[in-house]
């Protein structure tokens, strides 16, 4: 983004504070475009012709510092790049790393199928939502344009998932590209020996393209100035990811360089970046290691910019550190995340069922909530507010104390004795500290909890229903 | 037509040839080789797999070449000397207009407001300086992030492990490596450096907690003194954690230790951080400035350290707090990022090595669980695999965000740990690769 105060944007707008973008002022909605969390789209009036040149204006001056580019069509597609910013402290990091796993077409059709789905499939809970990943990346192993074609056909029958199309040979990206023109994929990739021929598919097909030049930072920006030139601005740089050594040093620096330069305005090289930590795979043949050592490359490159990478291990303890790493960088640090505070009930719980405290952390909450919710527990769960903030903090802080508590109940309409035949309230392990207080502050009687929330249901095989 | 040969079938063979000079030569694995149709192999893949394997192809070539296949015209391709592209089709139109690459160079600056080095500080002392380590530790001291290319970093990463002075709750991947040295810190402490590779050692005084065994300050120095006799690295003291404990349990440490130039973890803002302080300035150590996640709070202590406890700025490390993957590492990793940013700008207040609590990621259920207590989920697969990687991710993340010295427990977690950051250091030599073909690489 060319420019970072709210006035300078407040400039360009109608400044009639008509309230249509849902905002009560122009300057208001400004702020908001400057954090990123409105669209310019959503001011409408700017869409008369009389704004035209003003709205073209704003737009450029908006755009973020690295291009964005879109893979794959429909609900799944894929946006990868859109940075402004080296730190996500300063902003946030914007469409978080493109996570493809990678089939062959020299395996066999079964095996193939089943990958595809294994990849598709895989989820994890986590702060209310599930993590997933996201494309699948064809490789071609046989060279061989009709086997190419054949894996990407079973591929696109098994799986929505956005792909990348893998071959240096223009001739197998051709026959991969004829049968998934319609699904936007990523050709990957253009050299410098093939850049003419992958350059005409590109436009042909109209689809986004990787370059490729390992450990040539120089070629690498000749190579896309040269795309840009001939008419796409869909591009993947890929500066090569060398697994070990002193080599995956230089790799690291080259990631760093790449993205300080496009931050910085050189819109040259201002395009998201690839990383290919499979290469793992070529230094280490036992799959722990080889597994161990892609999990680190790839956080290495979620954490430093990258955008999109091929993955190759499929092993739970690979993708589960890959996803959470993934998220724990692109949570946007600006949001607190908190569920609403109040009553919650898990199942049908009746007044025989347990009732537990909990904070409005949403990491907090939804842990306990599903670990109650998968056990299939019948149970009344309050989320007290703590300003999100977790159970420990919490009672460190001061957020969650006793008066909390039974103010947290009151509110919620709820009686302990009317509406409970036990009368008795639960407290997380960890709020331990609190039982005599909210013992005397809400006159129900209190159980102490597991520390842990995943401990709930063998606690309560031992604890309930509580003894009279 | 290509076929796959296994490299054990292809050892097989060439032993069966009798080939002398490949002895020596060890492959692991089970990596295909393309051997196509004509009965030469592939040398370019080969190549980029690698150095033993290509000295493989180079004898698969000699072989060929005395059975009279054209191996030279093979190899030409491998070393790039001749176009590896395979002939175009007709059919695939080019671009006109643009028939050569655009010139261009690629120009970065260095950035220009990493103008304040980091303090450098060294643990440990060897008998020239009054102590009895065998060797020192020396951290900080950088002018950028860590392993970037606006100046050389001058020290790399070093890993203190974890020893108790009583047997813990732990883990059971963490545990099973301890069974035997459970109950003696000394025989722990040796068990780390010697097999483990530790470049230090933490004791951990958690006995000495009023709600644990209220072992008495002065019983707990004494295992102080037996870990000091049984290693010669630099060490690291901590004590239970217990605000009014601490500070008695750790003066007393730092005087048996008088000399050694230990860490004293740690000081912090709910404790008499004073008396810590002094028995540091006192007996030659360095000190643990310990903050919970709040980079206000970690200038306030450290402020507080130099002006009014007048600790010498090489006598200060950080612990800004570590929270696991999944469970706060996000908050950990920008409090540090931002710290170490500040004080390369200039913060005076900031401008420490840091070290990292990076057991802290045992905490985390994805590390030790079984499986997930979720039914919806994936399977978590097995937790011996898991709970490791949990604590590398977790460091690794710490170690890009500025963090120097990193306190451990797993030994797969801190051989793998020292690897990459020690990669991303520069001083792992590894054999160079060529990627320019991975793509048909049967992985
Ligand atoms: C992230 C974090 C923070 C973040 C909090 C972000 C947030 N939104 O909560 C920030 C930076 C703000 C923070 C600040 C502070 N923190 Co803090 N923080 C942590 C940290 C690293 C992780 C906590 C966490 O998120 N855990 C994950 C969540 C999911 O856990 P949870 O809420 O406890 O829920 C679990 C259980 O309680 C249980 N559970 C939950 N509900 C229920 C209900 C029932 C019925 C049952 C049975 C179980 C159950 O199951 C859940 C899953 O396991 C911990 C250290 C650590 N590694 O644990 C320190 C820690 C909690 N913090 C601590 C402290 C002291 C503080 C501060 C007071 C520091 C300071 N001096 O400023 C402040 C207080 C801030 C405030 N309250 O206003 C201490 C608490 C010490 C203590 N026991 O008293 C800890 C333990 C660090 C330490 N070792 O000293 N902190
Ligand atoms: S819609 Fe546009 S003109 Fe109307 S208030 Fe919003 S920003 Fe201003």
């Amino acid at each position: 983004m060319k420019i970072n105060s709210p006035l300078e944007a407040y400039k360009y707008l109608p400044g009639t504070n008509c309230t249509v973008c849902g905002e009560q002022t122009c300057m208001a909605f400004a702020a908001h475009l400057i954090d990123r969390s409105r669209k310019l789209s959503e001011c409408t009036p700017m869409l008369e012709e009389k704004f035209s040149k003003k709205l073209e204006q704003l737009q450029g001056l908006l755009a973020p510092e690295i291009r964005e580019v879109e893979i794959g069509v429909g609900e799944r597609t894929v946006k990868i790049g859109g940075d402004d910013v080296l730190y996500r402290h300063k902003l946030t990091f914007f469409n978080q790393t493109a996570f493809a796993y990678d089939v062959w077409d020299t395996m066999d059709d079964k095996e193939l199928v089943e990958r595809v789905k294994k990849i598709q499939d895989f989820k994890k809970f986590y702060v209310g939502n599930f993590l997933t990943v996201d494309m699948v990346a064809v490789r071609s192993t046989s060279n061989d344009p009709k086997k190419f074609a054949s894996a990407v056909k079973k591929v696109i029958e098994t799986t929505d998932m956005p792909l990348v199309l893998c071959s240096f040979n223009p001739e197998v990206l051709k026959a991969g590209l004829e049968v998934a023109k319609d699904k936007n994929p990523l050709l990957y990739a253009a050299n410098k020996d093939n850049w003419q021929q992958v350059a005409a598919l590109a436009l042909e097909y109209d689809v986004p393209v990787t370059l490729f030049a390992p450990n040539d930072l120089d070629l690498l920006k000749s190579l896309a100035k040269t795309f840009a030139e001939m008419g796409t601005e869909k591009l993947v740089l890929d500066p090569g990811t060398f697994p070990s050594g002193k080599q995956f040093r230089q790799t690291f620096n080259n990631f760093i360089k790449v993205r300080r330069a496009g931050i910085d305005g050189d819109r040259e090289i201002a395009y998201p970046l690839m990383a290919v930590p499979l290469m793992a795979w070529m230094v280490h043949d036992d799959p722990v290691s080889a597994s161990y050592w892609e999990t680190v490359i790839a956080s290495v490159f979620t954490i430093k910019y990258g955008d999109i990478m091929i993955l190759h291990s499929t092993e739970p303890y690979a993708m589960l550190p890959e996803l959470h790493i993934r998220d724990t960088i692109y949570t946007d640090p600006r949001k607190p995340v908190t569920v609403d505070p109040g009553m919650y009930k898990i199942g049908s719980p009746t007044k025989d069922s347990p009732v537990f405290v909990t904070t409005n952390f949403a990491l907090t909450y939804y842990t306990v909530e599903s670990d109650i919710s998968s056990n299939k527990i019948d149970c009344f769960l309050w989320a007290i507010d703590t300003d999100g903030i977790g159970v420990e903090a919490a009672v460190a802080g001061g957020q969650l104390t006793a008066a909390k508590i039974k103010k947290g109940i009151e509110e919620s309409g709820f009686d302990m004795k009317t509406d409970t035949s036990h009368n008795t309230i639960i407290l997380p392990g960890l709020a331990a500290r609190l039982q005599g207080d909210v013992e005397d502050e809400t006159g129900s009687k209190i159980l102490i909890g597991p520390a842990d929330s995943g401990r709930i249901p063998g606690w309560l095989e031992k604890n309930w229903p509580p003894k009279k | 037509m290509t076929n796959k040969m296994k490299l054990t079938q292809l050892t097989e063979m060439l032993q069966e040839l009798n080939i002398e000079s490949l002895e020596g030569v060890t492959i692991e694995g089970d990596i295909e080789l393309n051997i196509s149709g004509g009965g030469g192999l592939n040398p370019a893949l080969a190549y980029a797999l690698g150095h033993e394997i290509s000295q493989i192809s180079l004898h698969m070539a000699n072989i060929g070449r005395m059975l009279g296949f054209p191996a030279e015209q093979l190899f030409a391709s491998a070393f790039g000397m001749a176009g590896m592209q395979e002939p175009q089709a007709p059919s695939l139109g080019t671009t006109p207009g643009i028939q050569e690459l655009l010139a261009s160079k690629f120009e970065v600056a260095k950035m220009n407001n990493w103008n304040n080095p980091i303090q450098e500080v060294t643990l440990g002392a060897t008998s020239a300086d009054g102590g009895s380590r065998k060797n020192t530790v020396t951290i900080g001291g950088e002018n950028a992030l860590p392993y970037y290319f606006d100046a050389a970093m001058p020290h790399r990463n070093y890993v203190t492990m974890d020893v108790f002075d009583m047997p813990i709750g732990m883990a059971k991947a963490v545990k099973s490596n301890y069974d035997d040295v459970i109950n003696d810190p000394a025989e722990w402490a040796k068990k780390v450096v010697r097999e483990f590779n530790a470049d230090m050692v933490t004791i951990h005084l958690i006995s000495t907690d009023p709600l644990i065994k209220d072992t008495s300050a002065k019983d707990a120095a004494k295992v102080v003194e037996d870990v000091l006799q049984a290693v010669k690295v630099p060490i690291v003291i901590g004590g239970s954690g217990n605000p009014e404990k601490d500070p008695e349990v750790l003066e007393k440490a730092a005087e048996v230790a008088a000399g050694e130039r230990v860490l004293l973890a740690s000081a912090s803002l709910n404790l008499d951080y004073e008396r810590i302080a002094r028995a540091a300035v006192e007996h030659g150590h360095v000190v643990l400035s310990w903050t919970q996640l709040e980079i206000n709070a970690q200038k306030e202590l450290n402020r507080k350290l130099m002006k009014q406890c007048k600790v010498p700025r090489d006598s200060i490390v950080m612990d800004p707090t570590t929270a696991a993957l999944g469970y706060g590492l996000d908050y950990a990793y920008t409090n540090m990022e931002r710290i170490r940013l500040a004080g390369l700008m200039g913060d005076d207040e900031l401008t420490f090595p840091m070290s990292s609590g990076t057991t802290n990621a045992w905490g985390a259920r994805e590390s030790w669980m079984v499986s997930s207590p979720l039914s919806q989920d994936s399977d978590w697969g097995p937790r011996e695999y898991r709970g490791p990687i949990w604590e590398i991710i977790t460091g690794l993340a710490l170690s890009l965000a500025g963090n120097d010295m990193f306190m451990m427990m797993h030994p797969t977690s801190v051989q793998v740990l020292k690897e990459i950051t020690q990669t991303l250091y520069g001083s792992i030599e590894a054999e160079e690769l060529d990627i320019s073909n991975w793509i048909g690489a049967e992985v």
